[in-house]
């Protein structure tokens, strides 16, 4: 337990397209978590965002940083932080309890904003995908000359690699693409809601062999936040607290995309750290809230946590029962990115939230569950954080 | 400006002109510590391993096995030409020397992970990009 815990949570309208700017979503997030939490702007002390504000090709993958917000709410703030490297999406979480661990700061908003569905094609000019020639020098001119342009690529040569080693099958891999337009379904803020069937996956457009469209999350205008509070500050507070039992951002493999063991990725070092700091094991996971930018990064990540050993991703997850909403282990109860949209990390901490408090509605998970796992990347870069109700 | 997509190249410095410019005579470069012997790739300022500052591109075999590949299937951008194979190729001088290419001169569907490749060049502009081939034969 690191004596920090969620004290309010916020979201704005999320969609293909907002027609709200980058700042007024999310002006609407921190307002509505502060209202959850029931505190004031004044009561806040520190604010932490991942990755930052982002400018030119790049400005709809983060359009708000820190000092965007810092003017818009007139915040006087103790602390604040704003990163892109560090344990994926959740290092704006990391930063934010080591900052109130450390008494730098007691009540902390930590918020994502992207503006990905009104700027969808942003990666195209980033990645010189052009009839401009573009050169360009750092760690990517080993990827870009070879036309591997997207995220999508990479990952792809890692799920290959998983197939050949363990046998995994499209098939088997489908039923968490399948599954959480399931949960969307019945999730009335999620993007995609009109379920598919794994045939319809199995038919889905190929993208970059062996990932089709239908394992590539939907880019999307979006603003999440949280507050995150001593637990001694949020004693008073008026919501449900939720406990960060746990987390974790390490990285032992490789910060790129091709030097490491595929598909070992960051995922497993997080997963593994997590585990390590604290008493709770898989077995008492109650729902999954795992990362699915790309479906196989959900599997990366249900391996790494130990839900299943190295390689039987596929099995567990085959047909989808296990993960279904009544099943043994439900996952990304809301849609996750694949249907709900990307929040970019963020949506599934929100969720496990919603689930842990017992605010899902139609979606709630049965059993009053008590812990929940989260979990942002798994590339390169992860990060993962367990949650409990106690 | 043409009608036809240009891949993005590397701009070239003194770190990396030996593993852009090698295959002009034919070689893959790539840095060698010459205290330890290791093989350092991507271009880092010390050794990985003893961190001495004595690395020296040196040749390797060019000799590689593809470790996992991918058939790009979409074009990304105006005029791209598709399907195209990226791959991540294992090198066999040492354990974990890997670099991302292309695979050419084979149809996409032919690929499969472990299979022999050799490398070869492509010129576009002052950069010789090396990508890999079936070994013939
Ligand atoms: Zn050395």
């Amino acid at each position: 337990m690191v004596d920090v815990v969620i004290s309010g949570i916020g979201q704005s309208a999320v969609g293909r397209k907002v027609d709200r700017s980058g700042i007024a979503m999310t002006v609407d997030a921190v307002l509505a978590a502060l209202a959850d939490a029931g505190l004031d702007r004044k009561d806040i002390d520190g604010l932490s965002t991942y990755p930052g504000k982002m400018n030119g090709n790049l400005a709809h993958f983060s359009p708000v940083g820190t000092h965007e917000l810092i003017e818009a709410l007139k915040l006087k703030l103790d602390w604040y932080n704003a990163g892109g490297e560090g344990g994926a999406q959740q290092a704006a979480f990391l930063n934010a309890v080591a900052a109130i661990k450390a008494g730098y700061a007691r009540h902390v908003i930590v918020f994502r904003t992207l503006k990905e569905g009104s700027g969808s094609m942003y990666w195209q000019q980033a990645a010189g995908a052009t009839v401009q020639r573009q050169r360009m020098g750092d760690r990517f001119e080993y990827l870009l000359p070879f036309d591997a342009l997207t995220t999508i690529n990479h990952v792809a040569m890692s799920m290959q690699r998983h197939f050949h080693l363990y046998g995994t099958t499209r098939r088997q891999l489908g039923a968490i693409s399948v599954n959480a337009r399931a949960n969307a379904a019945i999730n009335p803020e999620a993007v995609f809601r009109d379920p598919f069937t794994i045939d319809d996956y199995l038919n889905a457009k190929m993208i970059s062999t062996p990932m089709c469209l239908l394992d590539c999350d939907v880019p999307t205008d979006a603003s999440t936040a949280f507050i995150l509070s001593s637990a001694e500050a949020a004693r008073d507070l008026k919501s449900v607290p939720i406990n960060i039992e746990a987390m974790a951002g390490a990285l032992w493999s490789a910060a790129s995309w091709d030097q490491t063991d595929m598909p070992h990725m960051g995922a497993h070092d997080a997963a593994k750290q997590l585990w390590s700091r604290t008493d709770l094991k898989p077995k008492d996971v109650d729902v999954a809230e795992l990362y699915d930018g790309f479906s196989f990064l959900t599997l990366t990540w249900l391996e790494a946590l130990g839900f299943c050993g190295i390689g039987e991703g596929g099995a567990f997850v085959e047909g989808g029962q296990r993960i279904a909403r009544d099943g043994e282990l439900p996952l990304n109860t809301h849609g996750g990115q694949l249907s709900a949209g990307r929040t970019h990390g963020f949506g599934f901490v929100r969720e496990a939230v919603i689930q842990l408090r017992r605010e899902g509605g139609n979606r709630q998970v049965p059993g009053d569950p008590e812990v929940a796992v989260t979990s942002a990347g798994g590339g390169p870069q992860g990060g993962c954080m367990l949650l409990t109700r106690r | 400006m043409s009608d036809t997509y240009q891949r993005t190249l590397p701009i070239l410095t003194d770190d990396n002109r030996h593993f852009w410019q090698g295959g002009k005579d034919g070689h893959l470069l790539l840095l060698r510590c010459q205290d330890c012997l290791h093989w350092v790739h991507v271009p880092q300022p010390r050794c990985t391993n003893c961190l001495s500052e004595a690395l020296k591109p040196e040749p390797v075999s060019g000799k590689a096995e593809v470790e996992t590949f991918t058939i790009n299937v979409k074009a990304w951008g105006k005029g791209m030409k598709v399907p195209y194979t990226i791959a991540v190729v294992a090198l066999p001088e040492q354990p974990g020397l890997r670099v991302t290419t292309n695979i050419v001169d084979v149809d996409p569907e032919k690929v499969y992970i472990g299979m022999p490749v050799e490398v070869q060049f492509e010129q576009d502009d002052d950069v010789w990009l090396p990508m890999f081939a079936p070994v013939a034969g």
